[in-house]
Parts: structure tokens; sequence; C-alpha cells
């Protein structure tokens, strides 16, 4: 990182905006992701969060170009990686922006490691093809990133293969493998969903401190509440294709501006949660992608909704100065007084 | 107090080749009262699932034993004793995919258990399926549909549809949530809540998530490598951790706050549990732990109740002095 020059405070290293994805099924077409905005910032974490199918996987997968086209489709939007858009322009000076300027980590490693290969091996490829290093230089190097991601006896390992290493063991081998080019930014889709919570602490400190190193900025996709507060300094909420919320982590936690927030919110155990108080499910599942409703998508769920939620979908109104929610109480008409939504500071 | 479930020095080994064995459940003792909710937590690897499988019989006991309200169960189980004992003891199972037989309607998943060894006509078996069906919040209508046309939530739906139908008293819940979304997991445990209220069942719930286990249960189990490690009322375990075991557990586990994350005191967390391929003497979390000592490496600690401790807490680890016997 300290080759390239440091963007300007404020201006976002990775930068999404309006994206639209479509997928072709034997059901008709499914509109996965409508209307995505999102942007981090260099050594800032953005959490993207939401449930089964909201469509925060395929938002990144399609910025990193990974979405299967077809059935796949990108029908509107962009994404500025500094002043290019990567949804149009992959190779920049002849070189993939993807696996150097910007990479990926997965929830399965062993998707994202060959099996056949030594995990040294797979990390020099990556280091011969973006950065032009010989073999046995790619390889050196490969040995210091995976001890940089504290594998014991890195040197040894980096001469085995994948099937050698535990679940966590593979999930550094990975995360070696998409910071060995030190990229911009990292984007990770679940990285810790399928490990148990000592090595998912462990792997999310790793994550921090590699960010304190090297300035990256993370995406990080998670449908854990509790992940988002460890990690994130900023938080889109997703639903049914859509960003709800946004905005810094104290302010989606404790000023939580979206009815489905706060219905995340009060169906998870807090340290605080009580028997007495009991958890509050959502009753109800998202709405069907295939025909979304052309108001509000939350609008069947929600306890606040109105007669205009069902027919009118709501803007991203905007809280407070970095915090928006869309969603129609925060109309300068709505009426006032719902449990629980904070209505900005102005209110 | 009377147990309703109890085990005592249940062991299950399996064999490996050229001599080795695993040792996934060693010597645990754990006495469960009559509506309680005990929770079992534990990394994978650590044994608490072949414990809850070998509770019901779905494990032969190596060695130790369980008794059911007094009566001792089979070491192993003949087909004749899961008819018996399955009205009485169910479970349910982590997995809603391979857990129901595809080829098989909701309505036959459901009511299977109803016709084993039972006389009662088929009409009725339909009604209580619906009924049960109803109860967990999938209505009569679910009787026809086939388990691919179901979504997770639902599935699970079906799975504890299909232990309770039978009315048993004692259910061991295998990670019943750990495959949901957070929403969703809320309603199985409203469910799986009313269900003990409304029943008076008796659970063991099995899971990796502290905070939902903390929620659920009356008490808390911590197993580490085939061995509890502690045991006590579920929110002493997790706000005031003894074994330090315990403790990285409870710090590893990340709060849905991010001011308390914030002001996380970070104790490290070191290294991956070890293999339970011929586990040698002393404390089986000794490679681990922070606060190791001679003595650990040596002499394996008991589960018993320590000094300045109710007793209801019992903690497997040097650092503490036992409790002085009563005299």
């Amino acid at each position: 990182m300290t080759a390239s020059p440091t963007p300007a405070a404020g201006r976002p290293l990775l930068d999404v905006a309006d994206l639209h994805v479509e997928f072709d099924t034997h059901g008709g077409v499914v509109k996965a992701v409508r209307g995505v905005s999102f942007s981090v910032q260099a050594g800032r974490t953005l959490a993207i969060v939401g449930e089964s199918g909201c469509g925060k996987s395929v938002s990144v997968l399609s910025v990193m170009g990974l979405v299967p086209t077809p059935p796949g489709r990108i029908t509107r939007g962009a994404a500025r990686l500094g002043d290019v858009d990567i949804l149009r322009r992959k190779i920049v000076d002849g070189h993939d922006v993807r696996g150097s300027r910007i990479a990926m980590i997965f929830q399965d490693p062993m998707s994202a490691l060959n099996p056949t290969m030594r995990v040294g091996d797979q990390i020099a490829e990556t280091l011969q093809v973006h950065r032009g290093l010989s073999r046995a230089d790619a390889f050196r190097r490969a040995v210091e990133v995976l001890a940089q991601t504290h594998i014991p006896d890195a040197e040894a390992r980096a001469k085995q293969y994948p099937f050698t290493f535990s679940g966590g063991m593979l999930q550094r081998a990975m995360i070696a493998m998409a910071i060995a080019c030190e990229p911009e930014v990292l984007i990770a889709d679940e990285p810790t969903t399928a490990l148990d919570v000592t090595i998912q602490a462990q792997i999310l400190d790793l994550l921090q401190e590699l960010q304190r190193r090297t300035g990256m900025a993370i995406v990080l996709i998670t449908h854990d509440l509790g992940v988002v507060a460890r990690m994130a300094d900023d938080v889109s909420v997703m639903y049914a294709g859509e960003i709800v919320e946004s905005g810094s982590a104290d302010d989606v936690f404790y000023r939580s501006a979206h009815p489905y927030t706060l219905g995340l919110r009060a169906a998870m155990p807090s340290q605080a949660t009580t028997k007495a108080a009991g958890l509050q499910p959502i009753e109800g599942t998202p709405p069907d992608l295939f025909d979304p409703p052309p108001g509000c998508a939350y609008v069947a769920r929600c306890p606040h909704a109105m007669h205009l939620c069902r027919p009118h979908r709501p803007e991203p109104f905007q809280v407070d100065p970095a915090h928006h929610a869309r969603c129609w109480l925060h109309h300068p008409g709505a009426p006032a007084g719902r449990d629980g939504v904070y209505r900005g500071a102005r209110a | 107090m009377t147990a309703l479930v109890e085990a005592r020095g249940v062991t299950k080994h399996f064999p490996l080749r050229r001599g080795k064995t695993i040792h996934a459940v060693d010597d645990v003792s754990l006495a469960i009262a009559p509506r309680e909710i005990v929770g079992l937590v534990g990394e994978s690897g650590s044994g608490k699932s072949t414990f809850g499988r070998t509770l019901v019989g779905l494990h032969d006991k190596t060695a130790g034993e369980v008794f059911l309200e007094g009566q001792r169960l089979p070491r192993r189980y003949t087909t004749a004793d899961f008819r018996r004992y399955a009205r009485r003891m169910q479970m349910i199972f982590q997995d809603p995919y391979s857990s129901l037989n595809p080829r098989m309607t909701v309505g036959e998943i459901v009511g299977e258990g109803l016709r084993l060894g039972d006389s009662r006509a088929p009409s009725n078996t339909r009604e209580r399926v619906g009924r049960w069906l109803e109860r967990v919040g999938l209505g009569r209508a679910f009787a026809s549909r086939y388990p691919h046309e179901l979504s997770g939530g639902q599935r699970q739906r079906v799975g504890i549809a299909r232990a309770l139908i039978l009315e048993p008293t004692f259910v061991v819940c295998d990670e019943p949530i750990s495959a949901l979304d957070v929403s969703v997991q809320a309603q199985i445990v409203r469910l799986l809540e009313e269900l003990k209220r409304s029943l008076g069942l008796t659970l063991l719930f099995i899971a990796h998530d502290l905070s939902m286990v903390r929620y659920v249960s009356d008490r808390m189990a911590v197993m580490y490598l085939g061995s509890l490690v502690e045991v006590g009322p579920a929110d002493d375990v997790s706000f005031r951790p003894l074994h330090p075991y315990t403790r990285m557990l409870a710090a590893s586990n990340p709060e849905p706050d991010p001011r308390s994350e914030r002001e996380r005191r970070t104790i490290p967390i070191v290294g991956e549990i070890p293999s339970p391929v011929n586990v040698g003497a002393g404390c089986r979390f000794a490679s681990r732990c922070p606060e190791v000592m001679d003595v650990c490496r040596s002499t394996t600690p008991l589960l018993q109740a320590v000094a300045g401790e109710p007793a209801s807490r019992q903690v497997a680890c040097h650092l503490y002095e036992p409790e002085p016997a009563a005299t």
C-alpha cells in the first residue's frame, strides 16, 4: 500500500451506485438486487447485513464480476474503484484489478482453494500473475504472507495441500491468498460463518490487524449482528434486494431508523435480553423477488405499515447527515410516535 | 431433586484402526431435572452431539449409564427398545435438509412415529398430524407437501412436530436453529418455549451460539474434547465464567452491541481444539490454557463444586479449591 497514494480522507475507495442484478430462472426473472448503493473508504470496514436471499452476496459478487452470465445479468449501476468502473472494465494497465486491487474471501475456503495444488503454490500463482514475480520469489513471498496470517511453521505449511489444513487454517490460507497483492479493498463474504466462535474471533482479529497494517478497506458480508458490532465502522442493512438502512454502526444499532433493523435486533438475544422480555421474532417471510412489491418490501411484516407503504416505494430518507432509512416514517409529514423508530436528531 | 434424565459416567469411544480410539465422550455425568432446559455448548468436535445422541440411544454406550425417571436404559438399543423409549425420548436434528426423507410427504414424516406399534386407526393419525402441523405454525395443508417444497424454518418445524407428536417427556435438540436465519431462529425458539410450557417438556439444547443458549437455558454445561468442564446456572456461566475454556468461549462470542464490543477485554484465543484420538492424562484444555500449571498436564481435574461458589456451580479445573466436604 505504501507505493500507492493514500486517497484523500472521505473519498470512497469503492463506490457502488444504483446496482441492479437479475437472474433468469425457470420460474421467471428474479430481481435479486434492486438499486443498491454503498461505498467504503480506506482503512474502514463496511458491514452489509441481511438474511439469506436478501441479495447481499449477489451485490458483491456482481462487483467482482463473479455472477455467472447467463443466468445472471447486471441491468444497471456502476462500481467505481478509484476512477475505474469495474462493472465495465476489469483490465487496467494490462492487469486484472480483481485479485490485485480488489480481492475477495468466501465462507467456504475449499471452494476457493485448489485441492490438487500446494497451498504455497496457489498463493505464489497470484503473485506471478499480478506482480510478475518469478516462481521462486513468488513462493518466498507466499511463505511471508502465510506467516502474516499467523499460520505456524509457514515454510512447511506452504508445501502442504489444503486437505491437511483445519478449517481455521484454511480460512487463514485463503486470506493470505487474497491479501498477497496488498489489495486496496477486501470483500469478505461470510468469512466466519462456518467457524467455531473461538476460531471466528481469531479470524476477525486477523482481519483487523491486517487492516491496521495495510489500510485496506473491508466490505464484510454477514448475517450476524454480533460480528457486525465487533467489526464495522459503517453498516448497511439489506432486505429483499434493497438497502433499507445505512449509517455508522452506532447509528444503526442505537438509533435504528428502519423497522426491519429494529426487528432484527429484537429477534436476537443480547446481554440484556432476559427471559421475561423475550425474543421478538419477525413474523412472516420476505417477499417473492419474482414479483417484488411495488411499494416498501417490508410492508407485509412491518408493525408500523401505513396505507401509502403498499403502493409507493420509499426513497432513502436522510435521518441524520450520514444516516439513511428507506422508510416513509421519515417523511416530514409522517405521523409521530412510532415505538422505537429513531426519527433523527431534529425530531 | 429427582432427575428426569441422568447420565452417569457416560462414555462413547469410536475405535479406529491400529489400536487408536476416538474419545468422543469421556465419563460425562449430568442430571437434568423435570421441566428443565439444559444448554450444552462447546466447539465442533467437543462431543456435544455424540453425547446427545448417546442419551437417546442413537449410539451404544461404551461405558456408563443413563436413567430415565429412575429407570436404567439399555446400553445398546434393540428395535423393541427404540419402540419402547421413542415415546418418551426424542431428538430434533440440526440439519433440516438431511434429516427429512425427501420421498415422504410431511404428513407421512410427522405421522410415522405414531404408526410404530400403535393400533389406532389411520384417521386418528391424520387428525393428530393435522393438529401438530397447526401447533408448530405450518397448517394442515402442509401434510401433502414434500420437504423440498419447504424453507429451512418450515423444515425445522416439521422436525419439531415429528419429535413432539409422540408427546415425549425428554427431547434432545441438536443445534435446532444453527442453520436458520436470525428472524427464523427467534420464531423457532419461541415455539420451543411455548411447547415447553404447555407440554412440560424437559430439553437438552445443544448449540454453539452462547448468547442463544444463555437465553434459552436454565442451566448451561460446557463441553471440551469429550468432557464437561463447567456446569451452572446459564447466566452465571456466561457472564461470570470460571473455567479458562468457558472464559475463552465467552470472550470470543461477539455481542450485538458495538459499545460493549469496543470495550471488550481481549483475551488471547490460542490454538484450536486438538484431536480426540487417544487422549492422554491430565486436563484436556492444558494445551490451550493461558493459566496452565504443571499439575494440569499430569492429573485430570474432576468436575466438582468449588470453594466460595454455590453448589449449583461445578468446575473441572485445578485453579479452584474443591468445596470442603460437608460435615
